[in-house]
This record gives structure tokens, C-alpha cells and sequence, in this order.
């Protein structure tokens, strides 16, 4: 049987995988998609720690997670959308308006 | 024996499904192509989902299926669409900074894999010991008693997110 920690280490490496999308890429849709992954991974690890405590509490977190995340997928598509439209690019490097 | 067949069968398709969800993961990250990314990121969900399944979650594993793959990749591959000129080069987007943000995430992944592996977790014996063999009724009993107040609230934010996103990807009107 395999034990939990293969799970969590599973989710971290998943979740670090998901963070090094987000420092090194520059595309705003490739780092939105490695959010995505962040957010699949902690799912991972909720679902391992509701599987072996035979609590189903987990899964209840597990749905509401997706539920935010689908309302963020919309949010944020819609913002690099509106982003595209005004400055013809999604590389973040150029978004920068509000920094001085 | 066969128990024993079986175990290791289990523990086969788990080192598979964690290996194609770690690659693909590393796929999304690293491919220079965006498109390359998004089909990658459907492998990905696919594994997650198929070790919900291992887990017992199979109300999970379904939804998962459902949400990430039929909405948000599709909505993601719409956003890859809309936003890059697929004749052009533009898809191929560059990275910067590789080498401090990969020590950054080496230290992440060391902490968090120290502690996972340093901290006592439950012993398998205790597994599934009371987890029913299909926990879709379990969460729909759920989520019209315990769980009614966040679930309403989550279709109230399903709705929100909905207008906003329509009013924010809409063109400017000229009053």
C-alpha cells in the first residue's frame, strides 16, 4: 500500500513545479496555468490526508476549491483578455503600469 | 499471493500516474510552445484525477474531469486563441531569471519534503477504515445539511464571477 508521504511529496513537488512556472515564465496564460497546477496540487494533498483519516470533510474542501477555482479561471481570463485588447501583448514584463 | 499481486499492481499504477503527472507538470512549465502547454496540462489533470481515484474520491475524480478538463482547459485553449497570433512566433515566450528561481523553488521543494517526510502521518492501517466504498451520497447528504451555507455561497460566487468575467472581456461601449 502506498503510504501517505508519497502523496504529499507528490502535491510539493507538483506545488514547486507550479511555483517555478510562476517566477520563471513571462507569458500571463502560462502562469495562469501553473497557478492551476499550485491549486491541483494542494487538491492532491487534501484528498490524501480525507483518504487515509476516512473522513470525507476533505473532499467537501476539495469541491469548494474547484468552485473558486473555476469562478478564478473565469475572472482571470477575462482580465488578460481585456489586458490583450489594450496593449497587445501578455508578457507580464510589459504590463507594468503600475509600477514607477 | 494474489494479494500480494495486487498490492504491487496498486503500487505500479501509482508510480505511473504520479510519473506522467510530474512530467506533464514539468511539460506545461518548460515547453517553449503555449499550445504544447495547454494539451499538456489536460495529461496532468487527467493523472490527478486518476489518483482520486486511488484515494477513494471518485465523486472527486469525476469532478475534476468535468471542471478542469472540459471547463477550465477549455476556457484556457480560448484564452491561448484569443490572445496570441498563431501564424506568428509570438507563441514562443521566453524565460528570464532561471537560475535564482530555481534555487528559490530547490529550497521549497527541500522544506517541504523535509517536514513531509520528517512528520509522523497516520500508519496505513488506519486507511479507509471508514470511508464507504462510493462517497457520492455521503457529499450530497453533505451539502444540503452540514454544508449548505458554503454551498450557497459558492453559487452565489459561480454567479458573480460569471457577470464579471462577461463585463470585464466585453468591449468598451462608447456612451
Amino acid at each position: 500500500m502506498i503510504p501517505l508521504d508519497y502523496y504529499l511529496v507528490l502535491s510539493a513537488f507538483m506545488f514547486c513545479v507550479g511555483v517555478l512556472g510562476v517566477v520563471v515564465r513571462r507569458n500571463a496564460i502560462i502562469v495562469f496555468m501553473s497557478i492551476e497546477l499550485m491549486l491541483n496540487s494542494v487538491n492532491l494533498s487534501l484528498i490524501a490526508f480525507s483518504s487515509f483519516l476516512g473522513d470525507p470533510t476533505g473532499q467537501m474542501l476539495v469541491f469548494f476549491v474547484m468552485t473558486v477555482a473555476a469562478a478564478e479561471a473565469a475572472v482571470g481570463l477575462a482580465i488578460i483578455i481585456a489586458l490583450f485588447r489594450n496593449k497587445q501583448t501578455v508578457n507580464i514584463d510589459e504590463i507594468n503600469i503600475l509600477k514607477w | 499471493m494474489t494479494l500480494l499481486a495486487s498490492l504491487e499492481l496498486f503500487d505500479i499504477i501509482f508510480y505511473f500516474f504520479a510519473f506522467v503527472t510530474i512530467v506533464s507538470a514539468a511539460v506545461v512549465v518548460f515547453s517553449r510552445n503555449i499550445v504544447h502547454s495547454a494539451f499538456s496540462l489536460m495529461f496532468t489533470f487527467f493523472g490527478v484525477a486518476a489518483l482520486y481515484v486511488m484515494l477513494n474520491a471518485d465523486f472527486i475524480a469525476v469532478t475534476q474531469v468535468l471542471v478542469y478538463v472540459g471547463g477550465i482547459l477549455v476556457l484556457l485553449l480560448f484564452g491561448v486563441m484569443l490572445t496570441t497570433k498563431v501564424i506568428s512566433v509570438e507563441m514562443k515566450t521566453g524565460t528570464l531569471q532561471t537560475l535564482p528561481a530555481s534555487i528559490l523553488v530547490a529550497v521549497l521543494a527541500g522544506t517541504l519534503c523535509g517536514i513531509f517526510w520528517i512528520t509522523d502521518w497516520l500508519t496505513p492501517v488506519a486507511r479507509n477504515a471508514e470511508l464507504p466504498a462510493t462517497t457520492s451520497s455521503g457529499i450530497g447528504r453533505a451539502l444540503m445539511t452540514t454544508y449548505l451555507l458554503p454551498f450557497e455561497v459558492a453559487s452565489v460566487v459561480l454567479l458573480v464571477a460569471m457577470l464579471g468575467a462577461a463585463m470585464i472581456a466585453r468591449r468598451e461601449r462608447k456612451r
